[in-house]
């Protein structure tokens, strides 16, 4: 029997499960050169022959997985891949190496592959130098088989895991298989990093920040996560694991009162009614969105339609996607985001030149300015679907007046060529603007005689307002939603949009927050967009506060100074209802 | 024997003509080569071939030793034409 032992991080995502841990390393393959006698070559080929054969078994499952979930035009690169594993070349010239230089197999892979990249790297065309990445895929898969080093396959999962990671992409999380990982911890990452995002919209419990776990943990061992404490334990014990199901007990006791508020209209105790909206990020999470009773989408984050493939998706391809997520929501609001790439969200087959500081750089709007193309054929499949259920556009970082026109005079340039092309779509298609920017929401009275709707991005209008990078976990502790700063910005943003009757809603991370709540309703928000799982929760809490006692809280909290004196103060509100 | 033929696609002898060329070659039993003025590669190797870098336009030599070589170049010439469609 292994030791037990208890790891704490933050918790991103509810849950209390228990599984086996998955570690999904961030490979640092270490070729070393060793010398072998003349009578270990045909061992050593042997073992080129066997990794070889081996890369290409699982080549081939990853393409058939590629062919299945994404089309046949993203499972060709894996076709690509598979030619190279075969080239006689490649393999020539390693035995070549193995027998003249009288070394390992890995260190003559390597040396081989290495100048395969080499040549590809040096070449005028520019397609040409970018396959030098797939020679590398390939000789990483090999070597990885080489040395014995297991990738885990996070798409084709046996059982039940809880995924173990110093960091996991957006690609991993994108692939990997939804209904298989129960939990996934992280060594790095904060509230709002890409890990915690995936984590909420699916239901999966997530904990970040978790120190050493990629070194202590290995795949296979017995993992629980205790969502409510933060804590995972490694080999759990008996008394563990009994406390983690009556916990669990508890919260499925809870759950069903909420199940009650289901149907229920989100108005307070004195008659004002709000909306509840969810996030997503991809049609994958419709059926968590339709579970959860939302009132419809309040962003629907795009660019995750541009990831994890070798090229732009065409008109038709998003047109699908978008009326699909229209039709599926039958008539209730659904918000749209353009993309929002750039930042954190880098896309290979963009090209993008590298930033020094991406988050203030060409990114979402800027860059739908710099690439035009991208931008209206978007917006073409946009307004194309806009016939099929109720939606509305945003547009994510506008930070002037100036953008926010330039962006509309392109959905006016897509109109007329729709019309002209005697395409239909909807008229009167509300068009808003996302505040994220603290610019914007400083102008927030001017933008808001140009739209028909704001949303306030709490995330990034938090790192901008505080200049605190939400991704750096040194600084997690000023990266705080309760900070006055971004309150008032929060407020004036709310009060200029009333004044000019434009609705005014909240998508980030900050409207699914139970103890935020109240303090955004006596502000006078309209809408909070939340994750899916969060809507019933703050059903709860809206049902339960009355506009009179928001408005008293709002007062309150904008007459404090200390962030901490208004988080105590708003944690302290929140337990006492909830109790 | 051999024969002369002329990249005709748009973007050269990109991953998917390439890789197509390579699996045709794959189908023949005789030693087949392609030929530039600067270099001479193993047709069967997709690396080699993409890293000619041939692009549009681009003239090569389809060199092929072995019993199946009539066939082989008539197969091969065919499909640069065809833009390996």
């Amino acid at each position: 029997m292994n030791a037990s032992k208890v790891f704490t991080g933050s918790v991103v995502s509810f849950g209390l499960v228990a599984a086996k841990a998955l570690v999904v390393k961030s490979l640092e393959l270490k070729i070393s050169k060793e010398s072998i006698a003349p009578s270990q070559v045909s061992t050593e080929v042997a073992r080129l022959e066997s990794a070889i054969s081996s890369s290409v078994l699982e080549l081939q499952e990853v393409r058939s997985h590629a062919n299945a979930k994404m089309g046949a035009e993203s499972a060709a690169i894996f076709e690509a891949h598979l030619l190279m594993l075969n080239d006689p070349e490649l393999f020539e010239k390693t035995k070549e190496v193995i027998a003249t230089q009288l070394v390992n197999t890995e260190f003559a892979f390597h040396q081989v592959s290495e100048e395969f990249i080499a040549l590809f790297s040096s070449m005028d065309d520019e397609y040409m130098r970018e396959r030098a990445l797939d020679v590398r895929d390939i000789s990483r898969r090999v070597l990885r088989h080489l040395l014995g080093v297991q990738e885990a396959n996070l798409a084709h999962l046996p059982e039940e895991v809880i995924l173990v990671a110093y960091d996991l992409t957006p690609s991993q999380t994108a692939v990997m298989d939804k209904n298989k990982v129960v939990g996934m911890v992280t060594e790095v990452g904060g509230k709002t990093s890409h890990t915690a995002i995936m984590a909420n919209s699916l239901g999966i419990a997530a904990l970040v920040g978790v120190n050493k776990i990629t070194a202590e943990i290995q795949s296979g061992d017995q993992l629980a996560i205790n969502g409510e404490t933060g804590e995972l334990y490694l080999h759990p014990d008996p008394e563990q694991l009994s406390d983690l199901m009556k916990r669990k007990d508890a919260y499925l006791q809870k759950r069903k009162i909420l199940e009650s508020l289901k149907g229920v209209p989100s108005t307070t105790p004195d008659g004002q009614q709000v909306h509840l909206l969810a996030n997503i990020a991809s049609d994958e999470e419709l059926k968590f969105v339709l579970a959860s009773d939302a009132e419809g989408i309040g962003l629907f984050r795009t660019e995750f339609l541009y990831m994890n493939r070798t090229s732009l998706p065409s008109e038709e391809e998003q047109f699908l996607v978008y009326r699909k997520v229209l039709q599926e929501m039958q008539g209730r609001p659904v918000t749209i985001r353009t993309i929002d790439i750039g930042g954190d969200k880098e896309i290979d087959y963009l090209n993008l030149p590298k930033e020094l500081n991406p988050f203030l750089g060409v990114r979402a709007i800027r860059l739908c300015f710099k690439r035009p193309e991208l931008f209206k054929t978007q917006l073409r499949a946009l307004l194309r679907a806009s016939v099929y259920g109720h939606l509305k556009i945003m547009f994510p970082m506008i930070s002037s007046l100036e953008e926010l026109l330039a962006a509309k005079a392109v959905v006016d340039e897509v109109k007329n060529a729709l019309q002209s092309e005697g395409i239909p779509f909807a008229p009167n298609l509300p068009l808003g603007i996302m505040i994220e920017v603290p610019s914007a929401a400083i102008i927030s009275d001017v933008l808001a005689q140009h739209v028909d709707f704001f949303s306030i991005g709490t995330n990034d209008l938090i790192q901008y307002t505080l200049a605190v990078d939400r991704l750096n976990q040194e600084l997690q502790s000023l990266y705080s939603p309760f900070n006055l700063a971004c309150l008032r910005l929060i407020e004036l943003t709310i009060k200029n949009g009333k004044q000019h009757g434009i609705e005014v809603g909240m998508c980030g991370s900050v409207a699914g927050s139970e103890e935020m709540i109240p303090l955004l309703l006596g502000m006078g928000l309209d809408e909070f967009s939340m994750s899916a799982r969060q809507i019933l929760p703050a059903r709860k809490v809206v049902t339960s506060t009355t506009k009179a006692f928001a408005l008293e809280i709002a007062a309150k909290v904008l007459s404090m100074h200390s962030g901490q004196e208004i988080e105590n103060y708003l944690r302290a509100n929140s337990s006492l209802k909830m109790s | 024997m051999e024969k002369r033929v002329t990249v005709i696609n748009e973007h050269g002898l990109h991953a998917r003509p390439a890789g197509i060329l390579v699996k045709a070659v794959g189908t023949f039993k005789s030693t087949i080569e392609l030929q530039t003025d600067k270099k001479t590669v193993n047709a069967r190797s997709l690396m080699s071939v993409m890293a000619l870098g041939l692009t549009h336009g681009a003239e090569v030599t389809l060199i092929a030793k072995g019993e199946d070589e009539a066939l082989a170049l008539e197969t091969l010439s065919a499909l640069f034409a065809a833009k390996f469609e």
